[in-house]
């Protein structure tokens, strides 16, 4: 899963039957100290995220049709979780000597 | 899933299996500014894009599905028009 903000909202009134009555979001990849990763992309929305929101996305198709099932279709991306908190203590080196 | 720019259209009468009837476009992928990320690409559209629709695409073994029930051999699909854009200024 990748580490995303959600960046914007996107609508498509004429879309492919896979996609009707899903959200879009725009999300953009992030480090984990929040600064830009990758191009945003665009992922159907499941947890009613929101703008500025810091998010999960699953972005490879098995996991996605897991979530959709069997009626998947041309969908590739999700938005799988709100991130209340992340945490990256520095690693612990080995002790010198 | 990303987005991109319709910038024209592609005629390849003779055409593997599965491919008959199917409209295929120039697009342009797009970042989150509008501005071009990455090389155009020809893909397979779904939705009844033009030349300078802004659209969403879908890529790998996805594209393929969005012709169902016939598994199509595309790897880039057009599956979405968009109509509105909003983005939000998350610094």
């Amino acid at each position: 899963m990748r580490l995303c903000r959600v960046i914007g909202t996107v609508v498509a009134t004429r879309h492919h039957p896979t996609y009707d009555g899903r959200k879009l979001l725009l999300v953009r990849p992030e480090t984990p100290d929040g600064s830009k990763a990758a191009d945003a992309f665009i992922a159907v929305d499941r947890v009613q995220a929101g703008p500025g929101d810091r998010v999960l996305v699953l972005t490879e198709g098995n996991g996605v049709r897991q979530l959709l099932g069997a009626d998947s279709g041309p969908i590739r991306s999700i938005v799988a979780g709100i991130i209340d908190d992340l945490d990256t203590p520095a690693p612990r080196g080995r002790a010198p000597g | 899933m990303y987005l991109g720019q319709v910038i024209g259209t592609v005629v390849a009468e003779r055409r593997i299996e599965g491919l008959e009837g199917h409209k295929l476009l120039l697009v342009q992928p797009l970042d989150e500014d509008e501005r071009p990320s990455g090389a155009k690409q020809v893909a397979v559209d779904t939705v009844q894009a033009g030349p300078g629709d802004l659209v969403v695409l879908v890529g790998s073994r996805e594209a393929a599905l969005a012709l169902e029930p016939s598994f199509v051999p595309v790897d880039a699909a057009i599956v979405g028009l968009i109509d509105d854009l909003q983005r939000t200024d998350v610094g």
